[in-house]
């Protein structure tokens, strides 16, 4: 399998504080990879180094590469805008804007110099039909987004990350905020859509890890301890401090 | 692989169970110490403050609804006195474009000066709104620590600046300029309404800011992470979010601008017309209220149908506040 995104040698600090220690991480394409460890071990803060949006948090420092298609995102003739575009985010808390649900899921596409309104229409269906939520919103493109319930605002979020056609899709902690229904919705969603991209999640499951992630990283204390297949990790970690974990031991 | 997770699962519960029992054993001493040794003591010297403070609130809060009835009241009686004591006809007030008082036949049309209210005020905050958002972008977005520092505390000063000093600045500073610029003497609407929008500017920038800083974190960030400039993050997003509050902003600039006098006066040239340029002498209600109430007599029709004039002025400032009452709540929902 090719791998889209390759980290290596990557150290975050935020001032003085180290966050990110010496890590090293292979993305595969069209698979999903999960984030898990205790909290404050820089899982979102690995995650937001992916699509540069560390970048607006000031006294940031980073080093290192990450390499999306063999590209350093963080060398100089990076477009910061062209790689938000191609690595998308949905947030732990559903964050729709204040406007219409089509408007929100159009706003990504009308960014990029679409005006045209019958390829929105489409590019906004097809959206909210790759989030499976079309069918419940049809009706109300024109409803504002913040009338719908947090689940399908979560899905909303998601719709909207689609509708700029990114390659790789970060999700940090997405269902965290919902409730099982609509966390296992958003489940069986990221299993389909990985058909078509490649999906990176930060998670505090671990069960939900175990369903839905092909490859899982461990993350403890700003180091990346250990990668592996899922399967492989939950039944035979080879870190002792993984086991620890993924066991109960600590976290 | 199920079997791995699920030790996992029992002590994570194990642990939120264990943590409601630790709180509540952290509270009981805390509770006994605070309560038992002052409790008698402690209970009646509270419901003497208590009487107190509510003694003291009514107090304050009847002195207030007294003044504004009274101030109403008054305002009311005398304007309206005007029209049925001295039969001065309300159409010709509010529609009249001669105003001579002292004239003979005397006529009281205040529609120049309305007119000139108005022009002044909305034309204050069409400058002032855009420099607001400006500045509120600036001190929020572009350099939140410089803002913080520096710009906020000097556009808050211009807030306590005395409105004969902005006159005066605005006599020696606009009027000739606008006078070098444009035809006419550059006293009129146009250096009022200058003066008016750096007195207003404070106002408007602050509930700006508020608005800009309490947006959810979430909403640029959404913006950003699907691709956006900086530029387009605040246009598409920012902007329209801050819309409403903006609007409450602005009017209560133009209910601030609407009351101003002195600064205005001095600027204005108080010709009794309604301009034809925005260079033209012209008066404001404020501006003929203050420069003629000195020579009229109390109970004449001339002082009476400057308290009309104030009473124009009062209702100006309900409606003020009913708009941005409105506003409020369809910004709530
Ligand atoms: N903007 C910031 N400035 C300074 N320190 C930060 C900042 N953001 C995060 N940190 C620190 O970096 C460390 C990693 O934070 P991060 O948010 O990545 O953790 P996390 O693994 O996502 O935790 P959680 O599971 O609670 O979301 C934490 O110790 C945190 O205090
Ligand atoms: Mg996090």
């Amino acid at each position: 399998m090719t791998s889209i995104m390759e980290i290596e040698r990557l150290n975050l600090h935020y001032g003085e504080f180290h966050a990110l220690k010496n890590m090293k991480l292979d993305i595969p394409k069209q698979t999903v990879t999960a984030f898990i460890g205790p909290s404050g071990c820089g899982k979102s803060t690995f995650l937001r180094t992916l699509n540069r949006m560390n970048d607006l948090v000031p006294g940031v420092q980073i080093d290192g590469s990450v390499k999306l298609d063999g590209q350093d995102i963080y060398s100089d003739d990076t477009d910061v805008e062209t790689l938000r575009k191609r690595v998308g985010m949905v947030f732990q808390q559903p964050n729709p804007f204040p406007k219409s649900i089509f408007d929100n899921v159009a706003y990504g596409p009308r960014l990029h110099g679409i005006k045209d309104k019958a390829r929105l229409n489409e590019i906004v269906e097809r959206s909210l039909r790759g989030a499976s939520l079309w069918e419940e919103v049809k009706d109300l493109l024109n409803k504002s987004a913040l009338s719908l319930s947090g689940g399908q605002q979560q899905r909303l979020c998601i719709a909207r990350a689609l509708a700029v056609e990114p390659d790789v899709l970060l999700m940090d902690e997405a269902t965290s905020a919902l409730d099982p229904i609509s966390t296992l919705k958003i489940e069986e969603l990221v299993r389909e859509l990985k058909k078509d991209y490649t999906i990176v999640m930060v998670t505090h499951n671990m069960h939900q890890a175990a369903r839905v992630s092909d490859r899982t990283a461990f993350f403890l204390n700003g180091e990346l301890v250990e990668t592996d297949d899922t399967e492989k990790l939950f039944s035979n970690p080879v870190d002792s401090r993984t086991e620890d974990y993924i066991t109960g031991r600590f976290g | 692989m199920k079997a791995t997770l699920q030790p996992s699962n029992r002590s994570s519960d194990g642990a939120s169970l264990a943590a409601p029992v630790q709180g509540e054993a952290d509270n009981q001493p805390m509770n006994d110490t605070s309560s038992r040794p002052s409790g008698g003591n402690r209970k009646r010297s509270r419901s003497g403050g208590e009487w107190f403070g509510k003694t003291y609130t009514l107090i304050c809060v009847s002195v207030l609804i007294i003044t504004i009835f009274s101030i109403v009241y008054f305002v009311a009686s005398k304007g309206l006195a005007t029209f049925f004591v001295d039969g001065v006809s309300l159409k010709e007030f509010l529609t009249g474009v001669k105003w001579s008082p002292d004239g003979e036949p005397a006529s009281f049309g205040a529609l120049p000066f309305i007119t000139g209210s108005f022009m002044t005020s909305i034309l204050a905050a069409c400058i002032s709104a855009p420099l607001a958002f400006c500045a509120a972008i600036f001190m929020t977005e572009l350099m939140p620590k410089f803002g913080k520092r520096v710009m906020q505390p000097v556009i808050e000063l211009l807030a306590g600046i005395p409105s004969v000093v902005y006159g005066f600045v605005g006599l020696t500073v606009i009027v000739p300029t606008l006078r070098a610029i444009f035809p006419g003497q550059g006293l009129g609407v146009a250096a009022g309404a200058i003066v008016l929008s750096i007195m207003i500017l404070p106002t408007i920038t602050t509930i700006a800011t508020d608005a800009m800083s309490n947006l959810p974190r979430g909403l640029k960030e959404g913006s950003y992470a699907l691709g956006a400039t900086r530029w387009q993050t605040i246009s598409r997003s920012i902007l329209p979010a801050v819309m409403p509050s903006m609007l409450t902003g602005v009017v209560l600039g133009i209910a601030r601008a609407f009351g101003e006098a002195l600064a205005v006066q001095m600027v204005i040239g108080n010709a009794p017309f309604i301009p034809k340029s925005l260079f033209e002498s012209a008066s404001t209600l404020t501006s003929v209220i203050t420069l003629s109430m000195g020579n009229t007599i109390m109970g004449s029709v001339q002082n009476n149908v400057l308290w009309s004039l104030a009473l124009v002025l009062l209702t100006m400032t309900f409606v003020f506040v009913f708009i941005v009452r409105v506003l409020e709540r369809r910004s709530l929902r």
